[in-house]
């Protein structure tokens, strides 16, 4: 069996839910096994998760603390993959995923993958499972060799694929572990796409020059419905939020559009943002070396282009 | 309060990646190395300020050979009161995660440090691993923390935005972009970490369950079509019609 766990924002399954869902059932048919989801509390409509390939979804009567508490949900996620006799368990490279697995993977000892980008395939002493590496700039395949494989699913992989139908959603038993942390507060952006799990991303560098100009930015973003990211210097000023700080030593993404404005280019940017599907420079710098790395490029000036760009992608969407 | 920082070596982020020929192993020729930017901005500093604030000593580990005492002399040289190599060239995270803890286990540290990741391997999983082995809570992406006598109250990164957790010592923690400025070594620091003790302690036996098939480079990209500043339809044309992003 191969047993994926969904993750959910106040009872919506994210993105992330789904494309972890659908990976798991494509791993499963190059290993010959069913798909069993698994979900922690009260989420709508938990059956969905049969559009993209589960067999069946078990949901777990446990509160948010079991998302913040690794040691707590690594234990849920073991007896559950005792019950369903897990072949594979599959996570999302995400705060959550990440911090689990390396927990369930020494409980269970069983090998880890992390920040897989293809399905799992079988091998001839296990599981084969290819991961980027280098932030990026190298992919890296390992064969895991125990009964079970853990992997965890880096952002926009693959497609997400909705087309079968909602399954039905069982509650399942197990013991809950006390906690040892308790949660003080929470401060997380309702509605807003974060950063990785974003498709379409506006970026912007020291070529600002000054964070009152962002709002050309904003706009631009705001036409396209994208998030918005910058380069280090720009965080590093606090120009921008340090969330928003992609690359080596920040945030890594692959969104199928990455614009990036004012921004050089330097190895370090590029580790985080360079498995973006398209990306598009704008510089006024005909050697800026973040052309070698573009699809499209607009070499003049941004205070010119920004604002025309903008216009353009409005005129398109009427 | 003692505090223990794992820290780890990288290739430097401009170094070139390559394999050897049967895309085995990671060529190293010419590639210099540094200190995990996770590792020495972020988590021993927090630790130096956790020290500075309640006392006890900040200790350094690394899971590695005799090559990598440099980087660990500089951890020294930052303020780390102490340093500890266990001897081995380490073969996962599996690997280094178990001969952490049992190096860490009868030691009686308050605070476990990890970086968020290592930047060449990228896997964000000794942290959680050595949590697991020692028993201990584990604070991932900690942005901000606030030790204090008893427990600390440590804000970490989740995605859209941040959650604050109380956990009571000992704990793991893992540390992220926030949580402390960087230190840059001064001339005293460097003179007085040629002193400070850095031992050599003997391997246990860990298995692992990963086998490295290959390592590859990503597809280059083909080359960059430029567009004319004064015709955005046409670039926003391309990326509906041609790369059909839009
Ligand atoms: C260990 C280490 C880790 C690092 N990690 C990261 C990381 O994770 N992420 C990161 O981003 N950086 C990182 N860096 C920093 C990196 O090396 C670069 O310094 C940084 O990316 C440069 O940011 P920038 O492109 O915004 O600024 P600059 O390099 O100053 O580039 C500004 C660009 O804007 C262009 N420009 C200026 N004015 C205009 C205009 N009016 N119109 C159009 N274009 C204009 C210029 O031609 C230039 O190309 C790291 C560095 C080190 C040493
Ligand atoms: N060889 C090592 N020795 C000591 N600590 C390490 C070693 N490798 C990784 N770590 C620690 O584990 C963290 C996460 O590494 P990783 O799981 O490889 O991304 C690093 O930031 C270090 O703090």
């Amino acid at each position: 069996m191969v047993l994926v766990y969904a993750e959910h924002q106040d009872g919506r399954f994210k993105k992330a839910a789904f494309e972890a869902t659908t990976f798991a059932r494509k791993s499963a048919e190059a290993l010959g096994s069913g798909v069993t989801a698994v979900v922690f509390g009260d989420v709508e409509e938990a059956g969905a998760l049969g559009e993209s390939g589960a067999d069946k979804v078990l949901k777990v009567d446990v509160g948010s603390i079991a998302e913040a508490d690794n040691a707590m949900a690594c234990d849920i996620l073991h007896q559950i993959a005792e019950k369903v006799n897990a072949r594979l368990v599959v996570l999302n490279h995400s705060s959550f995923g990440k911090s689990v697995a390396g927990r369930l993977a020494v409980k269970s000892n069983s090998g880890l993958v992390s920040g897989v980008v293809e399905p799992v395939s079988s091998g001839n002493n296990g599981y084969i499972a290819k991961k980027s590496v280098f932030s990026g700039k190298a992919y890296a395949t390992y064969e895991i060799e125990s009964d079970m494989g853990i992997v965890t699913l880096m952002r926009n992989a693959i497609p997400v694929d909705r087309s079968g139908s909602a399954v039905e959603v069982e509650n399942v038993d197990v013991d809950v572990p006390d906690s040892r942390l308790e949660i003080i507060s929470s401060d997380v952006k309702k509605g807003e796409v974060p950063l990785p799990e974003a498709e379409l991303v506006v970026s912007a560098g020291r070529g600002m020059k000054d964070p009152s100009n962002w709002d050309i930015i904003e706009e631009l973003a705001d036409a396209l419905g994208a998030a918005t990211a910058c380069s280090r210097p720009v965080a590093d000023a606090d120009w921008r939020p340090h969330h928003e700080h992609v690359g080596q030593t920040g945030v890594a993404i692959r969104p199928n559009l990455y614009i990036a404005i004012g921004i050089s280019g330097a190895i370090q940017h590029l580790a985080g943002v360079n498995n973006s599907k398209v990306i598009v420079v704008i510089n006024k710098d005909p050697e800026a070396p973040f052309f070698k790395a573009a699809d499209y490029g607009v070499c003049a000036d941004l205070f010119d282009v920004v604002p025309r760009l903008t216009e353009a992608v409005k005129k398109f969407k009427s | 309060m003692n505090s223990l920082v794992c820290i780890s070596k990288t290739p430097d982020t401009t170094a070139k990646i390559s394999f050897t020929e049967d895309g085995k192993k990671f060529n190293s020729e010419g590639v210099s190395y540094i200190m995990n930017p996770y590792d020495e901005w972020y988590a021993l500093v927090k630790a130096i300020e956790v020290k500075e604030k309640l006392g006890g000593e900040v200790h350094v580990v690394n899971v590695g050979p005799a090559s990598n005492d440099i980087i660990i002399r500089k951890a020294l040289a930052i303020g780390a009161d102490k340093a500890f190599r266990v001897d081995k060239d380490p073969e996962s995270s599996e690997d280094v995660s178990a001969q952490v803890a049992a190096f860490a286990s009868d030691k009686g540290y308050d605070i476990i440090f990890t970086g968020k990741e290592t930047i060449d391997h990228n896997g964000s999983e000794v942290g959680a691993m050595l949590a697991q082995h020692m028993s201990l809570p584990f604070v991932s992406y900690a942005s901000d923390m606030e030790a204090d006598e008893g427990s600390a109250n440590v804000t970490r990164d989740v995605e859209g935005g941040t959650q604050t957790v109380k956990v009571s010592y000992p704990f793991v923690v893992s540390a992220a972009k926030g949580l402390a400025e960087q230190r840059i070594p001064n001339m005293r620091g460097i003179m007085m970490a040629k002193r400070k003790p850095l031992e050599v302690v003997q391997p246990v036996d860990a298995s692992s369950h990963l086998a490295i098939q290959k390592f590859e480079l990503p597809a280059e990209k083909t080359g960059v079509t430029m567009i004319d500043e004064n015709n955005m339809d046409e670039l926003v044309r391309l990326l509906h019609e041609e790369a059909k992003v839009i």
